[in-house]
């Protein structure tokens, strides 16, 4: 089990919950703070969508560290299955003991209790806890399942009844229930449609590309070292570029890898050579790079 | 006891959007509905703003859903009148009786006449197979419609991640040693494991602009016996001056109500083409994110292009390297004489993996073959 750094803290309301985000560096708009605070009050699952880059997976973490809360991440796949998700025997270990009690009995002469050395057997620290039973056994925790939809099919369902239950049972074991369910943040990127049932249990928030002021906003506070002026001319290049109709239309954190390359060279504002020479940190298409290249980017600066 | 009458004033006025939301089309479930009143008693619904977030989080369930929510938030909290409803549950459809048990021919149906009556019936069958879908009269395109049922388009099955016990294979360690602990640790049968099967996603693009319309129902047909097949691992979409996803209108068992749907959602019904666009919408929407990747696409359309050629060829090229195979199901192909010299047609053929026709049952037949090929 792992212990939780800070101490743990509610929200008492959404402008709360936004104001403590911010304190981590996260600067949540309304609907998204007002979705956290409800997913922790009416302790119902997260579900997010929206476009790669957005802050979905950066928001779970963010929520944790707001809340004092310990955070657990599944990333999902295709094949994850019960023994990587939920728990798993420490089968070597197991057969180690054996191995070692009967080699103490052997040496003193004496038959070695079955029962007791089969309860001995299916001890706790023979289990390894996968990321949904660390988030059940720890409290409070923020169990971020990222990308469900590359998980098979099979496993929604089983994860739903993970969630619905808030416990799980270990059959040589017993229940391992939450003190607390954990905040359960799920994360989409729409490659197949998740099943209903799963939805349905949800809160549902589709998370947009930030506004200027709130871009502007996000730069300056993750990257303290960068001047107003770079933050407010990448901010406009990308908003342009977010325009541009391409085929991997820049995030935040595109903008954040970009703002940094160019304060990183000793940029104190968008410079067309230098912009030039970072493209690579935002367009990651070479379609994408030409495209913004004819769109020239000096005019993405506007004027 | 004020409060309370406020309170159930609220319960009224949210439930009574819920009503509305769901006439405008959104899948506004009771039980949605119910974490609807508890978000709002969770925020307190002080003002539009809180009341619009706690309908948004808790009645939509996907992105579509949000251009539809706000238009009936703002109609339902304002003073304009309400959105007029939809129907909600689609009238049914009534069952005609199909050739296959009415005489091919006026006759008067005595028993002697039976065996002729099916003999008959076979061969109207066997060239109605190839006739072209356009060409058929009203009787006719009912029987196709039935034998469009029967078919069950899928893909072959490829390779997963997953590991499943086999009796042969290579060693299982886990499930060796699982064995072993059962036996006191004494070394015993080997477990082996094998990677397991599953289809292939089946990605389909319909064209229902103008110049398809004489083959769209047959195709939309062929896409629902598809999505019948495998609902989970098949996705439809039609394709016309924009891209319109129809795959949760095809779920519906019955045919015709299924259709009926699709009708419904789709926009762009018989209109222009811009084939391009609506590929390049399928890309970033879809296509791109996984949905393409690894797939059976195939595209039902006869390539008439408005828009640039070129364009049309560079986003076919994208997608045929995201798919697994690429086939473009041409009806015109099934005609006489026919040569791929269509601006757009010439432009994607370098990219395609499979041209097919798709303009006759038989050929249709045939599409589902060159789908189930791995």
């Amino acid at each position: 089990m792992t212990s939780v750094d800070a101490t743990p803290r509610r929200p008492s309301s959404a402008a709360d919950l936004a104001s403590a985000l911010a304190d981590v560096e996260y600067l949540a708009d309304d609907g998204l703070a007002t979705a956290g605070y409800l997913a922790s009050r009416m302790g119902r699952p997260l579900f997010l969508e929206g476009d790669a880059g957005v802050g979905k997976t950066a928001f779970a973490q963010a929520l944790a560290s707001a809340t004092g809360a310990h955070f657990v991440r599944l990333q999902c796949y295709e094949g994850l299955d019960a023994a990587q998700a939920l728990y798993d025997w420490d089968f070597t270990r197991q057969i180690l003991h054996l191995r070692t009690v009967e080699a103490a009995a052997h040496a003193t002469g004496e038959r070695p209790d079955t029962a007791k050395l089969e309860a001995s057997l299916y001890d706790r620290r023979f289990l390894i806890s996968r990321p949904l039973l660390e988030a059940l056994e720890t409290t409070p925790s923020v169990l971020l399942v990222d990308e469900i939809d590359r998980a098979d099919d099979e496993f929604e369902a089983f994860l739903l009844e993970v969630l619905s239950e808030a416990a799980i049972s270990i059959p040589e074991l017993g229940r391992v229930a939450a003190a607390e369910p954990p905040l359960t943040v799920l994360t989409s990127n729409r490659t197949r449609e998740v099943h209903d049932a799963l939805k349905r249990r949800c809160l549902y928030h589709w998370v947009e590309h930030p506004g200027f002021d709130r871009e502007v906003a996000i730069l300056r506070r993750r990257l303290p070292d960068i001047t107003e002026r770079l933050a407010r001319d990448v901010a406009t290049a990308i908003r342009r570029m977010r325009e541009l109709d391409l085929i991997k239309p820049p995030g935040v954190a595109e903008a954040l890898d970009w703002a940094n390359a160019l304060s990183t060279l000793g940029a104190r504002t968008m410079d067309p050579d230098l912009a030039a020479a970072t493209l690579g940190a935002v367009l990651k298409y070479r379609e994408d790079a030409e495209r913004a290249r004819s769109a020239d980017i000096a005019n993405l600066l506007g004027e | 006891m004020a409060d309370a009458g406020r309170e159930r004033d609220i319960t009224e006025i949210l439930v009574g959007f819920a009503r509305t939301l769901r006439g405008a089309g959104v899948d506004a479930t009771p039980d949605r509905v119910q974490a609807m009143l508890a978000a709002a008693g969770e925020i307190g619904v002080t003002d539009r703003e809180s009341a619009y977030w706690a309908g948004r989080l808790t009645l939509c369930g996907e992105p579509d859903d949000i251009p539809t929510y706000d238009a009936a938030f703002a109609a339902y909290f304002s003073d304009a009148p309400a959105l007029p409803p939809t129907p909600q549950t689609p009238p049914r459809a009534t069952r005609r009786p199909t050739l296959l048990f009415a005489p091919s021919r006026p006759g008067t149906g005595e028993a002697d006449e039976d065996e002729t009556t099916v003999a008959s019936m076979a061969s109207d069958t066997e060239v109605l197979r190839y006739r072209d879908i356009a060409a058929l009269s009203a009787a006719e395109r009912e029987e196709v419609r039935r034998m469009l049922a029967l078919l069950a388009p899928g893909t072959a099955p490829r390779r997963t991640r997953r590991f499943r016990p086999a009796a042969r294979g290579p060693v299982d360690p886990r499930a060796t040693v699982r064995r072993m602990l059962r036996q006191a640790g004494e070394p015993t049968r080997l477990a082996r494991r094998r990677r397991g099967a599953k289809p292939r996603r089946l990605v389909l693009l319909l064209d229902v602009s103008g110049s398809m319309a004489p083959y769209a129902d047959a195709l939309l047909r062929f896409a629902h016996a598809a999505v019948r097949r495998r609902p989970t691992l098949t996705e439809v979409f039609t394709v016309g001056t924009r891209l319109t996803r129809v795959t949760r209108a095809l779920r519906h068992r019955d045919p015709d109500v299924a259709l009926g749907a699709v009708s419904r959602a789709i926009p762009d019904w018989h209109g222009g083409t811009r084939l391009a666009d609506s590929v390049t919408a399928f890309l970033d929407r879809w296509g791109r994110r996984g949905t393409a990747r690894g797939a059976v696409v195939v595209i039902c359309s006869d390539g008439w292009e408005r828009g640039d050629p070129t364009a049309l060829g560079d986003q076919v090229a994208h997608l045929s390297r995201l798919a697994h195979r690429l086939v473009w199901a041409n009806p015109h192909r099934g005609k006489p004489g026919y040569a791929p010299l269509v601006g757009g047609m010439a432009a994607v053929l370098p990219y395609l993996d499979d041209f097919v026709a798709g303009h006759s049952l038989a050929s249709l037949e045939e599409l589902v073959g060159v789908i189930a090929r791995a």
